[in-house]
């Protein structure tokens, strides 16, 4: 077994309305894709902010292998600065870390080249469509090199098809660069189609409740959401997602 | 055609609401002193337009220079409170103090503090409290209300307390400034006609003061002829402000 790239040991994290997560045990090997599944408030969120390091545990252990500008975060908005252009807003993180203007900017540019946004470079945010913003904003993650992606429902906001695009994009951006990626969703057929590894989690303070592993080879065509494969592991965790969903609600009342 | 008839239409009320005034009066004799006729307002700006036209200018260059002072004392405070919670603790509750205090309340305090001598002292200063609210709350809502998820970008990424001010918090705040800027010029104006007012002397030659003496001498007209040019000039102020704030903010956001 390979070191994780990074880990959360028995981690609960208490906001000031009542434990939010935990105790949560989690490991991620380099190159692997994890998607977190579980219903609104389940916590889910704030592991990926533990694994950012964004947010300090109350209790319990964070670890990860991988330094500042190695681990990348896309949220679920895209979250650009509307006021500055598409390639300023990638350059952002190597300018935050010392690299000289024109340096970033070139690789910037060829960030936006690898997310397919060739030549948008001096457009502003509200100029994109919301599938090419979530690129800007997938671009911006990549520019640093980063060995850890976290993408926190990154594509919630987007209808269907521009949904299907991204995570084959996601796929092929993998393939060229093995990260790690964990990300968060509340739908199981994109968790089943593009993770190798499905974590269910329940509410109420969220807690890992089952999941699956989907062993088939990363990238996956578009066709492998009609397989048997796929069906099975989706009926897998749609069933642990209802028996999380039924634990919440009784720790809820 | 339908753009056309839109813009006509508040002109085309205008012209009805002044022909139908313009008819009351003449066919119920009313006294000149109590409602003249538009046709004498009109007679009276002419004959005394060089005379409105310098308070006017008196005026609006009081309130203009009240709203840069109020500018930069209020960019200035933002910034320092913004980037400090603590001191914006502090300075919080005193703003809204000044802000909810009538102005017009203030206003003879600020008038001997001035120089009963120097009432365009006083004139400006008063202004300028009126203008400082708006332009310090706009500036420091922008300062603190950047997106939150890219507050944690910056975090994530390690960004210095200069970093997060220039490339984020700073152009996060441009909107929000440039409304406060914006509603302050018309409180700006406001502010110096209520100082005039208290001034109440002829030191200031301003339009209130011109406004004040017609009304003494009962000269109704010559203060509709004033009002009349108070009203421009706040659309006029308007019109520039909200053009300059609209050809920004499309450079800002690119569109």
């Amino acid at each position: 077994m390979t070191t994780p790239i990074a880990w959360l040991e028995a981690v609960e994290v208490d906001y000031p309305r009542g434990p939010a997560l935990g105790p949560f045990d989690f490991e991620l090997a380099p190159g692997e894709i994890t998607a977190l599944v579980g219903p609104s408030g389940c916590g889910k969120s704030t592991a990926l902010r533990l694994l950012a390091g964004l947010e300090a545990p109350t209790r319990g252990r964070v670890e990860r292998a991988s330094g500042r500008g190695e681990t990348a975060v896309v949220f679920q908005a895209p979250t650009l600065m509307p006021w500055a252009s598409a390639l300023d807003n990638v350059a952002l993180p190597l300018e935050l870390a010392g690299t000289p203007r024109p340096a970033a900017r070139a690789r910037a540019a060829a960030a936006l080249a690898r997310v397919k946004l060739a030549g948008i470079d001096l457009a502003k945010p509200a100029q994109l469509s919301g599938g090419m913003a979530m690129r800007v904003s997938l671009a911006r993650a990549l520019v640093t090199d980063p060995r850890l992606l976290l993408l926190d429902e990154p594509f919630a906001a987007l209808d269907e098809i521009t949904r299907r695009a991204l995570a084959e994009d996601v796929h092929q951006l993998w393939l060229q660069s093995q990260l790690a990626i964990v990300f968060v969703t509340h739908n199981v057929e994109e968790a089943v189609y593009m993770a190798s590894r499905v974590v269910v989690m329940t509410s109420g303070p969220g807690r890992a409740a089952g999941g699956a592993m989907i062993d088939a080879p990363l990238p996956r065509p578009p066709g492998f959401r009609t397989t048997a494969h796929f069906r099975q592991a989706a009926e897998k965790v749609s069933a642990d997602l209802a028996k999380a969903m039924d634990v919440g609600a009784m720790e809820a009342t | 055609m339908n753009r056309a008839l839109s813009l006509l239409a508040p002109f085309v009320l205008i012209a009805i609401l002044l022909a139908v005034w313009e008819i009351v009066c003449r066919a119920l004799a009313v006294p000149l002193f109590l409602l003249p006729p538009p046709s004498a307002i009109a007679v009276a700006t002419a004959q005394n337009a060089p005379l409105l036209m310098s308070s006017a200018w008196n005026t609006l260059s009081m309130a203009v220079l009240a709203w840069i002072a109020a500018s930069l004392f209020a960019c200035g405070l933002a910034l320092l409170v913004g980037t400090h919670s603590l001191i914006e603790d502090a300075v919080r509750p005193l703003a809204v103090v000044i802000q909810v205090t009538p102005i017009v309340a203030i206003a003879p305090l600020v008038n001997i503090w001035a120089g009963l001598d120097h009432p365009q002292r006083g004139v400006v200063g008063l202004a300028a409290v009126v203008a400082f609210f708006p332009i310090f709350s706009g500036a420091l809502t922008g300062l603190k209300g950047a997106d939150p998820d890219l507050e944690r970008l910056f975090d994530l990424y390690g960004a210095t307390r200069l970093q997060r001010l220039f490339r984020l918090r700073l152009p996060a705040a441009v909107p929000f400034v440039l409304e406060g800027h914006k509603v302050a010029a018309g409180l700006a104006v406001v502010g110096a006609v209520v100082a005039e007012f208290v001034a109440g002397s002829g030191g200031a030659q301003g339009l209130a003061w011109r406004i004040l003496e017609a009304s003494n001498r009962l000269q109704t007209a010559k203060m509709f002829a004033a009002l009349l040019v108070l009203a421009a000039m706040g659309v006029a102020l308007y019109t520039l402000l909200q053009t300059a704030e609209r050809v920004i903010l499309r450079r800002w956001r690119g569109r």
